[in-house]
């Protein structure tokens, strides 16, 4: 590839991967909803943009690979197909392959794959039967297509359509061509039903009427006609206009179309009605279709972004926090000379560099929503191979993490999920054995707490047989029989991220190769995260991701102790309160208070950070009552000074591993504050 | 002449008490006026404890006192050199910064048996400069990652 492409190529991946992105959920919502046309036309764009890109860049297989799939997708939004499980799976098959060719060429590959085999199973879907059968005498594509569409009656049409044919009626549709020079389609259009009023009745027309009468159309449309001529008649006269190209008479038997309803549910023919044709005519017209855009708002509104390399945003950043600096002693300068002027632009100054500074700090944030979203398809394809019924629940996909951790995250998720659901959740038939509803459940939950994000996958199935990971873990040499009584059950659950570790009894594909969790540990680990697991047995597991905010926002409560102020982060806080010093209880050497009817022990942070003491106060203690867990500590502060945003920064790697210190902030006077680690406080 | 075939080292010189100092230039980021210091507990004493380097927080080492001199007195001209090693920036306290100097790589001498302090294990070399004798650090040495938190 030359230099030209090469820097276009990085768009292209990520642009790639939005599209792909945009597929699979649509794909989803499709699965869901198969008879909205709306979202077939989302997935159509976003395929053939990607097709356009690929083919430009030039990448054959995947250029090949979207056209044909957006054929399939052509005609499942001109109805001619319906939208079915199995040809999900096919398309499913195929976005995964546009995936894996995308992925290769961001890794620097050539975007080449074997996609001979889902092109073929493609190009059969697109030839072969389709749940409504086309009558297979069409003799134009174009009369195929139309003949279809119209086909979507409603109740009304239908039944007027079924006694029309009743009463001797013949039934047609008739395709009408317009000349590519026709002037006036309009008058045209308006002729040509003046023929057929004339000789029958018009039931239906796609485009509809009005949409002729505004010329919203090519040069083609169908109407459903009732009449007692014969085909020849109504060509014939139809032809006498000028400018038309060619008419198509088809006849059809109304209560063909009936049994054909009959086998989809109801409910789609309520939405048919409700939507009155409009949704169905919008395919084609799809630009000026005012009712399509309000039915669905989200799909069409696309966030406009632009693409900012992180680095940039890391140097912004901290030019910004130096500007921070100066403000503060702006303020400072402005308050000591008490210049009226002065005071107010510094004022507005401060309040524009605080939503400067919101905005920036919120740039580097990605909501981990980035990772979750390809979830929902990998859980379906495994539930799919492995005959497993999943319920997977997604929650708080909103919270923010940076986008280098988010870029880290995915692996160790896809690992542990695939875990979840193939060791962890049960087949039907056993769950139904066991009391169990036949669908498995995975609940995927991110949140914030304390100075960390936690990503939490939790089954309902099988959980971890204690029995089962001791063997293996005695076999395997990774703990040695004679203590293995005396762990604890969460200490045994630990033990299966161990390396080389694997309790399936038969090894799969899924998960099963047995490299997996030392792996996902080591990645998270590398993190600066942790991960642990809890099990129930029979009733389920959780593994729980606590992952660190290298550079993320909280809220802390600012405390001073003497001079020294300190962040506590708010997540850890239950409350604050002013305790007098004679309400302080003794229990073995150690201060408690009664708080609410719980004995809370003090920790009096002026000794645990070793705060040289310039002034005692008076007779009562500030206290912040934390938690970790359902264990509550009061943190014994000198005063509370306000609740604040700020940017979590690590002390850098001189200073890692400060015990009960998080890391660091940067104040709005450019000092430094540092962040106390409440779980580290209470043990 | 063989002046074109010397190699030259650019060193800043720093004054620490009554001694002077010099590491070289390339180790150097930038040197800044004493400001607020965030104490850090629990680390070793000699570490001053974090500032606000424009938007790194970044270590601060008490030099004098990491010497075993007495710790620093904050005057006018006390300053903090910012150091670079191993990609992290760290700032050394010193009673003055005063000088960047050319020196030519030969006159650099084997630090002598005595010089007092426990300073010694940094020390890389000596240089004389007229009357002046600048003590050459080694900075790995004098900032050892391990050191750093007591156990």
């Amino acid at each position: 590839m030359d230099m030209n492409m090469n820097q276009y190529l990085e768009v292209f991946i990520e642009e790639s991967k939005e599209h792909l992105q945009a597929c699979n959920q649509n794909l989803l919502e499709l699965e869901k909803n198969p008879t909205n046309l709306s979202i077939v036309n989302e997935i159509f764009r976003s395929a053939h943009t990607l097709k356009g890109m690929s083919a430009t860049m030039g990448y054959e297989d995947l250029a090949n690979l979207t056209h044909q799939m957006e054929n399939i997708l052509d005609l499942i939004r001109q109805s001619k197909l319906l939208v079915s499980p199995e040809l999900l799976d096919v398309v499913f098959s195929a976005t995964e392959h546009l995936e894996e060719m995308v992925q290769s060429i961001s890794e620097g590959g050539d975007g080449k794959c074997d996609v001979k085999d889902v092109i073929q199973k493609l190009k059969m879907i697109e030839k072969g039967e389709t749940p409504i059968q086309t009558s297979a005498k069409q003799e134009a594509a174009v009369t195929v297509e139309e003949k279809v569409s119209t086909k979507n009656f409603d109740q009304f049409e239908l039944t007027v359509l079924i006694q029309s044919a009743e009463q001797g009626f013949n039934t047609y549709e008739v395709a009408v061509s317009l000349r590519e020079d026709c002037l006036l389609k309009a008058a045209r259009v308006f002729m040509v039903f003046e023929v057929f009023e004339a000789l029958g009745e018009v039931i239906k027309s796609t485009p509809s009427v009005d949409l002729l009468e505004e010329e919203q159309f090519d040069n083609e449309f169908t109407v459903t006609y009732v009449s007692k001529e014969t085909e020849k008649t109504i060509i014939q006269k139809v032809m006498n206009i000028s400018e038309i190209e060619k008419v198509v008479v088809t006849p059809f038997s109304p209560l063909e179309i009936q049994q054909v309803y009959g086998r989809r549910d109801e409910s789609e023919v309520t939405v048919g009605k409700e939507e009155n044709q409009i949704a169905l005519e919008s395919n084609e017209t799809v630009n000026d279709n005012s009712d399509d855009k309000t039915q669905q708002p989200k799909a069409n509104i696309g966030n406009k972004t632009i693409r900012v390399n992180i680095e940039r945003l890391d140097i912004l950043m901290n030019l910004f926090e130096e500007l921070v600096i100066d403000r503060g002693r702006l303020e400072q300068i402005s308050s000591e000379l008490n210049n009226q002027e002065l005071h107010e632009t510094v004022e507005r100054m401060s309040r524009i560099s605080g939503d400067l500074q919101n905005i920036i700090l919120n740039m580097r944030m990605v909501p981990v929503e980035m990772v979750f979203n390809r979830f929902p398809r990998m859980v379906r394809q495994l539930a799919r191979d492995l005959n497993k019924k999943i319920n997977l629940e997604i929650f708080g996909a909103e919270t923010e993490l940076d986008r280098t951790v988010i870029d880290e995250i995915g692996d160790p998720l896809v690992h542990l999920i695939r875990n979840a659901i193939d060791h962890g959740i049960e087949t039907p038939s056993e769950r139904r054995s066991k009391g169990k509803s036949e669908e498995g459940r995975v609940h995927l939950k991110a949140y914030h707490s304390g100075n960390h994000v936690f990503i939490e996958i939790e089954d309902d199935g099988a959980g971890i047989s204690r029995e089962k990971v001791l063997n293996k873990a005695i076999k395997n040499n990774i703990v040695i029989a004679q203590s293995a009584a005396s762990l604890t059950d969460k200490q045994v659950y630990e033990l299966i991220f161990a390396s080389g570790f694997s309790t399936a009894e038969k090894i799969s594909d899924i998960s099963g190769r047995g490299v997996g969790l030392d792996v996902v540990k080591n990645t998270i680990e590398s993190l600066g995260g942790s991960v642990s697991v809890d099990s129930n047995f029979g009733k389920g597991s959780i593994f729980s991701i606590q992952l660190p905010l290298t550079l993320s926002i909280i809220s802390v409560m600012l405390v001073g102790i003497q001079n020294e102020k300190f962040a506590i982060p708010l997540s850890s806080i239950i409350e604050t309160a002013i305790v007098k010093k004679e309400d302080i209880l003794y229990t073995h050497n150690q201060k408690v208070i009664d708080f609410r009817g719980k004995v809370v022990p003090l920790l009096f942070l002026k000794d645990i950070f070793d705060v040289p003491v310039l002034s005692e106060n008076g007779d009562f203690l500030s206290v912040i009552i934390v938690r970790k867990g359902d264990k509550m500590a009061g943190l014994v502060v000198d005063s509370f000074i306000g609740q604040q945003e700020i940017v979590l920064k690590s002390l850098g790697n001189y200073l890692a591993n400060v015990f009960a210190i998080s890391g660091a902030t940067i104040l709005g006077d450019g000092q430094v504050a540092l962040i106390i680690d409440c779980n580290a406080l209470i043990n | 002449m063989t002046e074109t075939t010397i190699s030259e080292l650019k060193i800043i010189v720093f004054q620490l008490k009554n001694k002077e100092y010099a590491i070289p230039v390339t180790q150097v980021r930038s040197i800044e006026k004493m400001q607020h210091i965030t104490r850090v507990p629990g680390v070793a004493q000699y570490i001053k404890g974090v500032i606000n380097l424009r938007g790194l927080v970044t270590p601060i080492i008490d030099l004098g006192y990491r010497f075993g001199l007495a710790e620093a007195e904050m005057t006018d001209s006390t300053r903090i050199i910012i150091a670079v090693l191993n990609d992290s920036e760290v700032g050394l306290i010193v009673d003055a910064a005063n000088d960047v100097l050319d020196i030519q790589t030969e006159t650099i001498e084997p630090p002598p048996e005595i010089i007092g302090g426990n300073e010694d294990e940094y020390v890389n070399g000596v240089v004389k400069i007229g009357k002046r004798l600048l003590i050459l650090l080694d900075l790995e040495k004098v900032i050892k990652i391990a050191n750093m938190i007591e156990v």
